[in-house]
């Protein structure tokens, strides 16, 4: 039973402390876009315009939730709760610290501590493709359908490249579990460089980043949403809480992907001890720095590159990007082998 | 027994019930106004001319068919890079063997035009 | 244990739910979103039975990748309600029934053997997985020792069905 309240605990602050952070993101977003931009950005609700992620989501919560006449319906009701529950179910299995101690019970910073958890996330991360095509089809709009299309035929592709750029670091670790692919980094060469993931897996590290900003639909991949031809992509007709599902997916997608590529390729929780801080509050804050580095080169993307073409996107994917991965697997491989 | 999944189970429950609660939230607290126009499928402003859900261009099929046959390959791979300590050289040529027929699927389809756009 | 049992239950159900009206349903689209519903509750089934690995390869591969190709089918032969042709009648007809009887005597047979084989041990048992690291270690030490050659004749089969694809997609250039 105590077992039972413990994850339910664990879930709840999880839960919370996604949705939580996800709101933020916004609020940082537009910051750090507005100050790359030369402007201010929101200012008014609250000090410093902290208070506008509430105000965002109560605005979003008291808008009419719309559905036009020649959708769908329950395909166009269900697609946000579709793309909304898997991206929040891949938080299950990231590790957000070392395990500790309290009343002499065990306990992991893991909701769910499982031995496929990498291929977990891919498959949760695949599914998440039907609350966009069922978004696009629901909807019966043109806008919506080209969107759906184009969107879902990138994910899948750029799927492939994100798959194949993980089996470095599976090599390395020779788990599939995140807290082993963790202590498989731990130590340092020559003294003082980190063993992290990234320094043997680059051409890796460099695929999996590309291939997830396509994955989730981000600048400079952002065309099933290209605002200048497609208005808004698969969520076109979508009003008040369904859309905020989408945002809200969105984001978390983006949060997922820098917590993966933290634990994949940068050590996950490990990091120097800062002191007067217990060892596992100290995992956490370096688990959290390390995914704000991600999602700050997200906003740094988004207002340096201009978007892609449909065209350059998809050659991009299969004929540089599919070819790299193969080749950086045989290296790997070799170099395990011989060195 | 699954003894480390039902965590994401009880999760399933807890993520579900939010989405739920919150859509029927919205719709309590949303007003709700209805009107002719407003129904209508949005097309820049202009009434919507034919379906939206049309026959779509074949090139999504051979991405689709494309990506199922590398998906595959590459769910054969996780398993290869988690026991590849232990089978070594051996583990290098059969992965190399049976990736470098798939090469030659990749080359066709490159050949044939299925990469571009 | 019971709740094992009541679990089964649950997601055999909702599994079979899936797959009837899958086939009920008129609408394309609605029968491959109710596909989808049958596979995640087979994939929760493959949970039950410890099997995660292949759990989350049911998950990603046939949800994620084969049922999108599905969609993208669906979509591309277009909402048209065509009548259905003579052919179907006269000869698809006929050919569905004798598949679905075999299937039907395939899977009573499976069911036998499996009344047989019961409470016998194989070599994979529990222990024998968990001494080997876990399921992907042990079906991965399985697979590219043992069972090498139909590895390789996968890839066989993904080379038919990719340069397949691509010809018939591309006839014309």
């Amino acid at each position: 039973m105590a077992e039972f309240f413990i994850t339910l605990i664990k879930i709840i602050v999880l839960f919370g402390g996604v949705l939580t952070v996800m709101a933020y993101l916004t609020y940082f977003e537009r910051k750090v876009v507005a100050r790359m931009q030369s402007r201010i950005g929101p200012n008014r609700t609250g000090p410093i315009g902290l208070m506008q992620p509430l105000a965002d989501g109560l605005k979003l919560l008291t808008k009419e939730p719309f559905v036009p006449r020649r959708a769908d319906k329950v395909v166009f009701l269900l697609a946000p709760v579709l793309a909304f529950i898997p991206a929040l179910l891949t938080w299950a299995v990231v590790p957000f610290g070392p395990d500790f101690t309290v009343l002499g019970r065990k306990i992991s910073m893991v909701v769910a501590d499982v031995n496929v958890a990498l291929i977990y996330m891919l498959a949760m991360s695949s599914v998440g493709v039907y609350g966009i095509i069922m978004a696009g089809w629901g909807s019966n709009n043109k806008y919506a359908v080209m969107g759906a299309l184009r969107s879902s035929a990138q994910v899948i592709s750029y799927e492939v490249a994100l798959g194949l750029s993980l089996i470095g670091t599976i090599m390395i670790a020779g788990s599939l579990n995140l807290g082993d692919i963790i202590h498989a980094q731990q130590g340092t060469y020559v003294g003082f460089v980190p063993r992290w993931n990234v320094i043997p897996q680059i051409v890796g590290f460099t695929l999996f980043l590309t291939s997830a900003i396509a994955e989730t639909n981000r600048a400079p991949f952002d065309l099933p949403e290209a605002e200048s031809e497609l208005v808004a992509g698969y969520h076109v007709e979508y009003s008040g809480f369904g859309f905020a599902m989408f945002f809200l997916a969105e984001y978390i997608n983006m949060l997922t992907v820098s917590a993966v590529a933290s634990v994949a390729f940068l050590g996950g929780w490990l990091g120097p001890a800062i002191p007067f801080v217990p060892a596992p509050i100290n995992g956490v804050v370096w688990m959290l720095l390390k995914m704000s580095i991600f999602i700050f080169f997200y906003f740094w993307l988004r207002s340096t590159l201009p978007r892609f073409r449909y065209d350059q996107l998809m050659s991009l994917c299969w004929k540089v990007m599919l070819p790299l991965a193969l080749l950086n697997i045989l290296v790997t491989g070799i170099v395990k082998l011989f060195v | 027994m699954p003894v480390s999944w039902w965590p994401i189970g009880l999760f399933f429950i807890i993520v579900a019930g939010f989405a739920a609660t919150s859509l029927a939230l919205s719709k309590l607290v949303a007003p709700s106004r209805h009107n002719e126009a407003k129904a209508e499928t949005y097309e820049s402003g202009i009434r919507p001319l034919g379906e939206a859900q049309q026959r779509s261009d074949i090139r999504y099929y051979t991405v689709a068919m494309l990506f199922v046959v590398f998906d595959v390959e590459a769910i054969f791979l996780y398993p290869w890079a988690v026991v590849y300590d232990r089978i070594g050289l051996y583990g290098l040529i059969e992965m190399v063997l049976f990736i470098v027929l798939l090469v030659g699927a990749y080359l066709y389809a490159w050949r044939r035009g299925a990469l571009d756009w | 244990m019971i709740a094992m049992e009541v679990l089964f239950v649950l997601f055999a159900l909702a599994a079979l739910t899936g797959a009837v009206l899958m086939i009920a349903v008129r609408n394309p689209v609605h029968s491959v979103l109710f596909m989808l519903l049958t596979f995640v509750n087979v994939a929760a089934m493959f949970v039950l039975l410890n099997a995660y690995f292949v759990a989350v390869i049911q998950v990603l591969v046939y949800t994620g990748a084969i049922l999108v190709l599905f969609l993208f089918v669906v979509m591309l032969l277009g909402q048209q309600r065509r009548p259905v042709p003579e052919v179907v009648r006269s000869v698809q007809a006929p050919v569905a029934i004798l598949v679905g009887l075999a299937l039907v005597v395939e899977v009573v047979g499976v069911v036998v053997a499996s009344a047989v084989t019961a409470g016998h041990k194989g070599h994979d048992t529990p222990q024998a997985i968990a001494a080997a690291g876990g399921n992907v270690q042990a079906l991965g030490q399985q697979l590219y020792t043992t069972w090498l050659l139909p590895f390789e004749v996968a890839s066989v089969l993904l080379l038919v069905a990719a340069v397949g694809a691509v010809f018939l997609a591309k006839e014309e250039i």
